[in-house]
């Protein structure tokens, strides 16, 4: 009972954010770029000083909270999905070469997997931005790039567990290609695992991408990325506290609320428990 | 057993080998190093000395071949900016990160191993989910907003901690509770997993039927044998957690290797950014090597691969 209230939960913020970042233009109040400076840190409605004209309040250049949090939300969920659609396709395809072919292929997938473990992700990815300017694209392109190793570890082992099963030697005895056998029946007999997996990786990249913006190599100002509003904020932090507060709740929510649905969808389509 | 580790310490140098590799190639991706160091406003007279300076006129397989020779004999280059080794500097500043890093872990262990025993010992039980549901909540933190929530919390409103650098042994208690925020929830998972396995295993009803008392059962039978991959776990966490921490260095302001790595990287002094990639990446191959290797000992199933 508990776990399907987490997991609707969990959907219902996913699915929620999703909708406001697709809105986004629509739903903000005010234009997160314009600043007031005869407006800075207005605090939020509810606190004393703030106004209705500001619920969230305003950031240290006088530009609303709300709005710049609405378009943040693009920002993320951009970010999440791209990132997994990138990293899912690396992960994927090599996984499912190496489990389903062996031998020294697998040897090769392995070997790739392990190296990839080697590098430190944080660090690669400031030095990628860094030297190639930072941008939205890249950002994306940097960490699709990295974040594939449990993509490529669950569709391995997933993969190798399906090889030995009835319906790919029949498959194979039908005279079907080897492509066609990859595509049509390993795959959409390991895509529930790989569900599972793009949940727990657009969280990281979520969270990562939050990280590298804070470092200020991320997304490059003035995009209200969650993490840049925690950095341009944090200076102010020791007078008004709920500063960081706004944006750090957003992005704890929505990467709990992805990490919730990736745990229900993990006990109701029984994914494998290490995945 | 010696063919085992052998074929380990190949795998390791040959990944070693590899990593060597894009992280030369990771600084030359710009297309040219010495407009980069040079920044902004230089001349062209300026690039060039800079590139004759720093040996970036040489074709590129030569300056490749010239790093491997040099990395293999411990010269990670020189610093652009501190005139000083690469070595040298990561050597400085290694204490403070291993200091960060070993509290992370000790932080992590200490929390994850009991509460995991709890919650196998009453699987399905109300206080297992809550623990669930607590390691999910745990890995939904960022772990910079939770470092700057515990240095409003802990060093602001109560005063009980200092909010930055690493002076003495206080330093490091934030930080290292931030940093061992991110390795729980897999430690438990992985303790919690294990001890069930263990608990509902032959040699431990043969103990139960002996009547040996439940604490003896729990921690003699089970959790010697639930900790073996807990403990290979934790040498890659730890491995992780050097890597990672750079984000906690920068919050925190702590001169560690994460704070070198992130000033040389904002200040493009790639000779100390890839010798810290490098650094970070054989200490990783290290520790993994080093927990293949413990569990090969431990369990000798595990030797044929």
């Amino acid at each position: 009972m508990i776990r399907t209230l987490a997991t609707l939960l969990g959907a219902v913020i996913v699915l929620g954010t999703l909708i406001v970042a697709i809105c986004a233009p629509l739903l903000a109040p005010h234009d997160p770029f314009v600043q007031d400076l005869s407006l800075r840190m207005v605090p939020p409605a509810w606190m004393e000083g703030g106004t209705t004209a500001h619920l969230l309040g305003t950031d240290q250049l006088g530009r609303d909270y709300l709005s710049r949090l609405i378009a943040g939300a693009r920002i993320s969920m951009l970010i999440g999905i791209a990132t997994v659609m990138l990293s899912g396709a690396i992960g994927t395809t090599l996984g499912v070469l190496g489990g389903y072919f062996g031998g020294w292929v697998d040897d090769v997938v392995m070997f790739v997997i392990t190296c990839r473990l080697a590098i430190p992700v944080i660090l690669v990815a400031l030095s990628v931005v860094s030297l190639l300017g930072s941008s939205l694209t890249l950002v994306v392109m940097t960490l699709g790039l990295l974040l594939w190793d449990r993509f490529a570890v669950v569709a391995r082992t997933t993969a190798m567990q399906v090889r030995t099963l009835d319906y790919i030697a029949a498959a194979r005895a039908a005279g079907c290609s080897r492509a066609y056998i990859l595509v049509r029946e390993v795959l959409p007999n390991i895509r529930h695992h790989l569900v599972v997996v793009a949940t727990l990786e657009m969280a990281l990249a979520i969270l990562l991408e939050a990280a590298l913006s804070f470092l200020g190599l991320g997304v490059p100002a003035p995009l209200p990325s969650w993490g840049l509003m925690i950095s341009e904020a944090k200076d102010y932090m020791y007078f008004t506290p709920w500063v960081i507060m706004v944006p750090g709740v957003a992005l704890f929510v929505l990467v709990l609320g992805i990490n919730l649905l990736g745990d229900g969808l993990r006990d109701r389509l029984g994914a494998a428990r290490d995945a | 057993m010696l063919t085992f580790i052998a074929r380990r310490v190949v795998l390791a140098l040959c990944v070693a080998m590899t990593v060597l590799t894009i992280s030369f190639a990771l600084t030359r991706l710009s297309g040219d190093l010495a407009v980069s160091i040079a920044g902004a406003g230089a001349t062209a007279e300026d690039v060039a000395t800079i590139r004759r300076a720093y040996g970036l006129d040489r074709p590129l397989p030569v300056q490749f071949v010239d790093w491997v020779r040099s990395a293999a004999s411990g010269d990670l280059g020189r610093s652009y900016l501190y005139h000083e080794q690469a070595a040298a500097l990561i050597r400085e500043r290694l204490p403070v990160t291993l200091t960060l890093g070993l509290t992370g872990l000790a932080v992590a262990l200490l929390t994850a191993i009991p509460f995991g025993i709890l919650s196998a010992m009453h699987e399905g039980a109300p206080i297992d989910r809550a623990l669930g549901l607590v390691a999910v909540i745990g890995q939904a933190m960022p772990s910079f907003w939770l470092g700057l929530l515990l240095i409003i919390w802990f060093g602001l409103k109560l005063g009980w901690l200092p909010v930055s650098g690493a002076d003495d042994w206080q330093g490091y208690v934030l930080p290292g509770i931030v940093l061992a925020f991110s390795a729980i929830p897999a430690l438990l998972r992985l303790t919690r997993g294990g001890m069930i396995d263990a608990l509902s295993s032959d040699y431990v009803r043969t103990a139960r039927a002996k009547g040996l008392s439940r604490a003896s059962i729990v921690l003699k039978h089970a959790l010697r044998n639930a900790a073996m991959p807990v403990v290979a776990v934790a040498a890659v966490q730890l491995g992780f957690m050097l890597g990672g921490s750079i984000v906690i260095e920068a919050v925190f302001a702590l001169h560690g290797v994460g704070y070198l790595a992130w000033e040389s990287i904002s200040k493009n002094d790639f000779p100390v950014v890839q010798a810290v990639v490098l650094f970070l990446a054989v200490i990783y191959i290290a520790l993994t090597l080093l927990a293949d290797v413990l569990n090969a000992v431990l369990d000798p199933r595990l030797r044929t691969g």
